[in-house]
């Protein structure tokens, strides 16, 4: 059974393989190919699942030690796999939120004409994410770190004719950089502390390394997390990278890449565990993200972006939670999952109203939507009672367990400050979620003409010529669409109650992760009531202004916080001035000091040999006498010499 | 009066032909000046074999006079032979050290 | 002089000195220190040489009344008689009316030599002073039974083997200088009628070469015939004298002096009108 696990990787590998260079003859062919390589994918991890099922809670690790990659001296870096709890767990969503995105894209791509290869990335995507999650050791992790890092940007990037999707592809990949960074210093410093990169290995010996070692490794993978799964301060790339194709981003907030950090955080538990400082700098990072995506959600009037700012803010309460430690790690992984149900959920939605109103994503422009796409409406709409934690659904098991357990994080104000954030967050999430449902499936019709796109660059020209100056026509999707929208819908109902039956999901990670209960300083059931109670509230107000009454199509100038979040509260304007200009002065300093300190010396150096030169050459003017002089000099100076050293 | 003096002298005498082979460009001059810094030579080291009371220095000086006299056959024969094909006797006109 | 020095012998190899040694010293001194200057400053290499040679002398001197007698004589003899003569005949062959500019080509080099050599100078002077001695053994015992054959004594026990080299050294002194100097002729010289017939088949100078002396008023072999316009052709002079620039110059001043002279002479004959015009 345990030699299935290569194959886990190398179904999609192939399919990326054959697809990307396989050539035009796959073009009819190709998507096919891609989703069943991708099944097959979901299928060989459903065997493992239920083999995994069959055994004791330790023994369900397995290991596949296919080939030592890098054996030189004490450096040894293998290509070997291990399948425990926490990877199936991964890789169960990966391939089956990714097997349904394929799905999905059958026919939300069938009028592009790259659609082979957009598969092919999708299948990239899916081998190098699970390369990431089942790797044994932090070098095979960080080959699919960067394989992700990669694929993303092939498919942020895939409408590469737009200059806007071609930045935002640089921009995902240049701020993921910054991450990686953090990741490599992470395993040297790992290689040097501990001599080698197994997890095992690593992780055992956290208990005899000093805290400060710890604590570095520990900020230097936050960093490498913080650029994978958009946390705040390397948050800026996932907006943009709403450029791609819907279904890319679907893939990329609920099943794969973003989930990336709050892996890497779990899996190095130890660390942070014996860590504090790192641990805190997590919780924080975590709550900074929570609030400030879902600032963002709540300005935005494009769906996606909406979308976006949500998957920012959820990530972050997954971080928050993977900060607090063993009462923590468990809760994020399950929010991580009923996430990863219902945003996929609600991003295939999205796209289903984007496909059904020309590509349209301003939900100003939507409005009295659900009657002509019942199916859409009624999933989009299980997702967002999932999403806002509605008693009973997937987000209210998992989301309100994370604000139980920051209630339980330390002690004297922390608890207060980290669960009233959790809180409020929730609260944020139920107002921009509902404006969100509001604005598209409810009020009058806002519909306008699709605008010219030779005039007017529309956000997704995939179809835009076609339907150009038209009124959109609102249509329910066809089968491949709602299929999979179907399905996610029940895992966004069902699987929050399923996991906390029995708490089985945590018994389920407790092998990998450990488990502790937290103990709040407030009661569990006053903090469900005032969940509840924010809940509503957040509701309502977004009620009162958007529900109640009618929503302008342009949209008004708004408040000073809303013009902020509008542009993502100035994150891309701190980079500029910070980093770019920055960057600038500092490059223009550093020519400056080439020019004149570095060259000046280098050329000083050689001026005064040549000038040297020049004048010890008009010492050797080849005559006899002139040399005698020199001669009768040093031979004065041997005599003086001589005659100081007997005075001394 | 203390025999040092003549090394004085000897000193003096051998600064001066130093100099004269300095500043003097006739071949010959030049090595007059030579013979003069070997006869202050012999002077000190005749005052020092009265110094120290036995016949070494004076050997020494001895073997100083037979060689000066072969260095200067070959110096003049030399000087000779450079005149014939320079029509000069300037140390300077046969510089050739220099490219 | 002499009649000094072999006044100084008689007490000159005991542990002191005379007074006579030092007014001798202090006397014969300063003319050595002079004359070694002139060897560095006269313009000509005759006088030079002459300097040099008085030098010599002196220091020969000074031997005798250091108890070296053997190389006092040796010093007269070889140095002032055979190494001096040697050089003022070399001087005979470059030239012995030429003059050296004593104006410095070399920048900076007088001042230089000067510096180095009173440097040298101070520092020996210095050096020695330092040293501080002030008392000595004296030659008595070591001339006891006669400085020659002490000398003979050492050179031929002692340092035979350096005695034999210097030998050598002589020898191979001699045949370099021969080799050095001599021209081996590897053609029969020519006769004088190959000669006249060469300078035909060459075309110029088909006379003889002018003498010197011609329109010049001088017939002197160094002085250069002057040609119609009155300058001076160096034709007219041996090629010896040429190449030791021994040439006397009568182109301007000595022809304005001729001109002179000869007005002159022409007043004093009284038949002066018609040559002035």
């Amino acid at each position: 059974m345990e030699n299935l696990i290569a194959l886990l990787v190398a179904a999609p590998l192939l399919g990326a393989v054959i697809l990307l260079c396989g050539g035009r003859r796959l073009d009819r062919t190709g998507h096919w190919l891609g989703t069943l390589l991708a099944l097959g994918s979901f299928v060989v991890a459903a065997l493992l699942f239920t083999d995994m099922l069959g055994r004791d809670g330790e023994d369900r690790a397995m290991h596949q030690h296919l080939f030592s990659w890098i054996p030189v001296g004490g450096f040894q870096a293998d290509i070997a796999f291990q399948l425990d709890q926490l990877s199936m767990t991964f890789v169960l969503l990966i391939t089956g939120v990714g097997s349904l995105i394929h799905i999905y894209s059958i026919g939300y791509m069938e009028h592009d004409e790259r659609r082979r290869r957009f598969f092919g990335y999708l299948n990239l995507f899916l081998a190098a994410m699970l390369i990431l999650v089942i790797a044994d050791n932090y070098l095979l992790l960080y080959v699919g770190w960067e394989g992700v890092g990669l694929a993303s940007y092939l498919l942020i990037g895939f409408w590469q004719h737009k200059p806007s999707a071609a930045t935002a592809a640089k921009k995902a990949f240049l701020v993921n950089r910054v991450g990686d960074m953090g990741l490599s210093i992470a395993i040297m410093l790992m290689f040097t502390t501990f001599g080698t990169f197994a997890f095992g290995d690593v992780l055992a010996a956290t208990g005899e390394t000093s805290e400060g070692k710890l604590t570095a490794i520990g900020l230097m993978l936050l960093l490498a997390a913080c650029g994978k799964s958009a946390q705040v301060p390397l948050q800026s790339w996932l907006g943009d990278a709403m450029e791609g194709p819907t279904p890319v981003s679907a893939l990329i907030h609920a099943a794969t890449m973003v989930t990336a950090g709050v892996y890497l955080i779990t899996r190095s538990g130890a660390i942070f565990n014996a860590a504090p400082d790192a641990q805190l700098a997590v919780v924080i990072v975590g709550a900074v993200t929570l609030l400030f995506g879902a600032i963002v959600g709540c300005a935005k009037d494009d769906i996606k972006k909406a979308l976006a700012g949500s998957t920012m803010s959820q990530i972050g309460y997954m971080v928050l939670a993977a900060g607090l430690g063993p009462i923590g790690y468990a809760f994020a992984i399950m929010h991580l999952v009923t996430h990863g149900f219902f945003k996929a959920g609600l991003f295939l939605g999205a796209g289903s109203v984007m496909h059904g109103m020309n590509d349209e994503v301003d939900m100003r422009k939507y409005g009295g939507l659900r009657k002509y796409m019942p199916v859409t409406f009624v999933t989009f709409g299980l997702g967002y009672l999932a999403i806002i934690g509605f008693p009973g659904l997937s987000g209210f098991w998992s989301k309100d367990k994370i604000i139980e357990a920051a209630f339980a994080y330390g002690d004297g104000v922390r608890p207060w400050i980290f669960g009233g954030v959790a809180l409020l967050g929730a609260g944020i999430t139920a107002f921009y979620m509902t404006r969100v449902m509001l604005m598209t499936f409810f009020g009058e019709k806002r519909w306008q003409p699709t605008p010219d796109p030779h005039k007017e660059p529309s956000a997704e020209p995939a179809a835009d010529d076609a339907h150009a100056g038209e009124m959109p026509h609102p249509h329910e999707s066809p089968k491949s669409m709602t299929i999979p929208m179907i399905v996610l819908a029940f895992g966004s109902v069902f699987a929050g109650g399923l996991f906390s039956l029995n708490e089985s999901f945590v018994h389920w990670l407790e092998p990998v992760t450990a488990f502790e209960h937290p103990h709040p300083v407030i009661s569990v059931p006053a903090i469900t009531a005032s969940t509840m109670v924010v809940l509503a509230i957040g509701v309502a107000i977004a009620w009162f202004m958007y529900g109640k009454r009618p929503v302008p199509v342009t949209a008004p100038r708004g408040s000073v916080l809303t013009r902020a979040a509008r542009r993502d509260l100035l994150q891309d304007d701190f980079n500029h001035v910070v980093l770019v200009r920055g960057g600038e002065h500092l490059t223009r300093s550093l020519v400056y000091v080439d020019h004149t300190l570095v060259d000046g010396v280098v050329n000083g150096t050689a001026a005064s040999f040549g000038g040297l030169s020049g004048r010890m050459r008009k010492l050797q003017n080849g005559f006899a006498r002139s040399y005698a002089v020199s001669m009768l000099g040093g031979t004065a100076v041997l005599v003086a010499a001589t005659l100081l050293m007997r005075a001394v | 009066m203390n025999p040092v003096n003549y090394l004085y002298l000897a000193s003096l005498l051998f600064a001066i032909g130093a100099t004269g082979v300095l500043i003097r460009r006739n071949a010959i001059v030049v090595f007059m000046c030579i013979e003069l810094m070997l006869n202050a030579c012999n002077l000190a080291l005749v005052a020092f074999s009265r110094m120290h009371g036995n016949l070494d220095g004076q050997i020494i000086a001895f073997f100083t006079m037979v060689v000066a006299a072969a260095e200067v056959v070959v110096g003049l024969a030399i000087i000779v032979s450079l005149f014939r094909s320079r029509h000069s006797a300037s140390v300077d006109d046969a510089s050739l050290m220099k490219l | 002089m002499s009649a000094l020095a072999s006044q100084a012998v008689t007490d000159l190899a005991a542990y002191t000195t005379s007074t006579g040694e030092a007014v001798q010293f202090w006397v014969l001194g300063t003319v050595a220190v002079i004359g070694a200057l002139c060897t560095i400053l006269m313009k000509k290499a005759v006088h030079s040489a002459l300097c040099l040679a008085g030098t010599m002398i002196i220091l020969a001197v000074f031997y005798l009344a250091n108890g070296a007698y053997f190389l006092g004589i040796v010093q007269v003899v070889v140095y002032t008689g055979a190494i001096m003569m040697l050089f003022l005949f070399v001087v005979m062959l470059v030239g012995v009316t030429a003059a050296d500019s004593l104006k410095e080509t070399i920048k900076g080099q007088r001042w230089l030599a000067l510096l180095c050599g009173l440097g040298f100078a101070v520092l020996l002077v210095g050096g020695i002073g330092n040293a501080a001695i002030t008392e000595f053994n004296g030659l008595g015992t070591a001339n006891a039974g006669g400085n020659v054959e002490g000398l003979a004594a050492l050179i031929f026990t002692k340092y035979v083997f350096a005695f034999e080299i210097t030998g050598a050294l002589l020898i191979t002194a001699a045949v370099g200088a021969m080799v050095l100097t001599h021209r081996e002729r590897t053609e029969r010289a020519k006769t004088q009628r190959e000669l006249a017939e060469q300078r035909v088949r060459e075309g110029k100078h088909l006379p003889p070469l002018p003498a010197p002396g011609v329109y010049a008023r001088h017939n002197a072999v160094d002085i250069a015939g002057l040609l119609p316009d009155g300058t001076p052709s160096e034709l007219t002079v041996m090629k010896t004298l040429r190449d030791r620039g021994q040439i006397r110059d009568v182109s301007t001043e000595a022809l304005r002096d001729l001109a002179a002279l000869e007005q002159r002479s022409e007043e004093r004959l009284g038949r002066g009108q018609e040559a002035a015009k």
